[in-house]
C-alpha cells in the first residue's frame, strides 16, 4: 500500500479516538512532547499505562470481592486509575473511574461492582484501540512514511 | 543566572549565595527541579515537559525520598548535598504516607530551604485544599494532568 494512503489511514484512525471520546487532548500533549531524543516516548508511557491499570483493575476486583469491601482501599485505587488515564487521555476510562468514585464514597457495593466491569470495559477497548493505532504508525514508519501530527482543531 | 535564593525579594542566607555562585560559575546553569510523585507515569510525565523546557529534574516517589534527596531527611543541614542545589520543587498532593502539603511545611520549615519555590499538583479541584497549601507558601498550585503551558508558568517563577 502506499505510504500517503497508510498515512491517511493513520490520520483517520486517530481521529476517530477522539471522535468517539477515548482519547482526548492530553493525548496530544503526549504525542507533543515526544521527539528525536526520544522518539518511543508515547509508546512507553502507554505501557506504563497498561501495566499500572492492569495491575490496578486486578487489585480492585480482589478488593470487591471480599465479604466485607474496604471502600477506602477501592477508592484509593480508582483515584489511582483515574490520575493514569487523566494523564495518558484515556477519557472514557477516567470518567467511569469519576463515578465509581461516588460509589465508594457512598459505599455501595453494588455499584461499585457494576462500575468495575465498565470500567473494564472501557480500559479493553482503548487498550486494544491503541495497540492498533501503534501497528498503524509502525506501518507508515517502515514503509519509510513520517508520522502526520494530529491538529485537534480538526475536529 | 540563579534566583533561587532570592526569590520574594529578601536577602539571601549565606547559604543560597553560595548557591547563586555555584551554578552561575558551573557548567550547567539549567534549573534543577525535584518533581515529586507516587505514580511512575506521572514522574515520567512531568520528567519529559521540564527537560522539554531545558530543566534538570530529579525525581522521587514519596516524601521521605524528597526529603533525603534534599538533606532534610535527619534534620542536618547539608548544603552541598543535591537539595541545596534545587530551583523548585514541585509535588503531587495526593501522596500515601507524606502527602504534598506535609512536604511542603517541611520544606518552609527548613532555614536553608524555605526560600526554594514549591509548586503543587492536584487532579483535584479544591478550593480549601489550594488555600491551605499557599498560605502554607507554595507558589503555585496547577491541576493535573500537567501540560507544556504549565510547565512553562513554573519557569517563569524560577526567572
Amino acid at each position: 500500500m502506499e505510504v500517503a494512503l497508510m498515512q491517511r489511514r493513520l490520520e483517520d484512525y486517530t481521529k476517530s479516538l477522539f471522535m468517539e471520546g477515548l482519547l482526548d487532548a492530553q493525548f496530544l500533549q503526549l504525542q507533543q512532547l515526544q521527539d528525536d531524543s526520544n522518539p518511543e516516548f508515547v509508546r512507553e508511557v502507554v505501557s506504563l499505562f497498561f501495566e499500572d491499570s492492569q495491575k490496578l483493575l486486578n487489585d480492585l476486583t480482589s478488593a470487591l470481592d471480599q465479604q466485607i469491601v474496604d471502600f477506602r482501599k477501592v477508592d484509593s485505587y480508582v483515584h489511582q486509575l483515574k490520575g493514569s488515564s487523566s494523564s495518558i487521555g484515556a477519557q472514557r476510562v477516567k470518567n467511569t473511574c469519576i463515578v465509581f468514585r461516588t460509589f465508594c464514597e457512598e459505599q455501595n457495593a453494588e455499584g461499585c461492582v457494576r462500575c468495575l466491569q465498565q470500567v473494564k470495559q472501557e480500559y479493553y477497548l482503548v487498550k486494544t484501540r491503541l495497540e492498533t493505532l501503534y501497528r498503524l504508525e509502525q506501518q507508515v514508519v517502515a514503509a519509510g512514511g513520517s508520522i502526520p501530527a494530529v491538529e485537534f482543531n480538526s475536529f | 543566572m540563579n534566583l533561587g535564593g532570592s526569590f520574594d525579594g529578601s536577602s539571601s542566607s549565606s547559604c543560597s549565595s553560595r548557591l547563586n555562585s555555584k551554578s552561575e560559575h558551573g557548567g550547567d546553569s539549567r534549573p534543577h527541579i525535584l518533581a515529586v510523585d507516587d505514580n511512575l507515569l506521572d514522574r515520567k510525565l512531568i520528567e519529559k515537559l521540564l527537560l522539554n523546557s531545558s530543566c534538570k529534574v530529579t525525581t522521587a516517589e514519596n516524601g521521605l525520598r524528597a526529603l533525603e534527596l534534599l538533606g532534610l531527611r535527619d534534620d542536618q543541614p547539608n548544603c552541598s548535598a543535591t537539595g541545596s542545589k534545587v530551583n523548585m520543587i514541585i509535588t503531587d498532593y495526593c501522596m500515601p504516607g507524606m502527602t504534598g502539603y506535609e512536604l511542603l511545611k517541611k520544606i518552609k520549615g527548613s532555614s536553608i530551604l524555605k526560600e526554594v519555590p514549591v509548586v503543587i499538583m492536584s487532579s483535584e479541584n479544591v478550593p480549601t485544599r489550594i488555600n491551605k497549601c499557599l498560605e502554607e507558601g507554595a507558589q503555585m498550585f496547577i491541576l493535573k494532568p500537567l501540560k507544556q503551558s504549565d510547565v512553562k508558568k513554573l519557569r517563569c517563577l524560577i526567572y
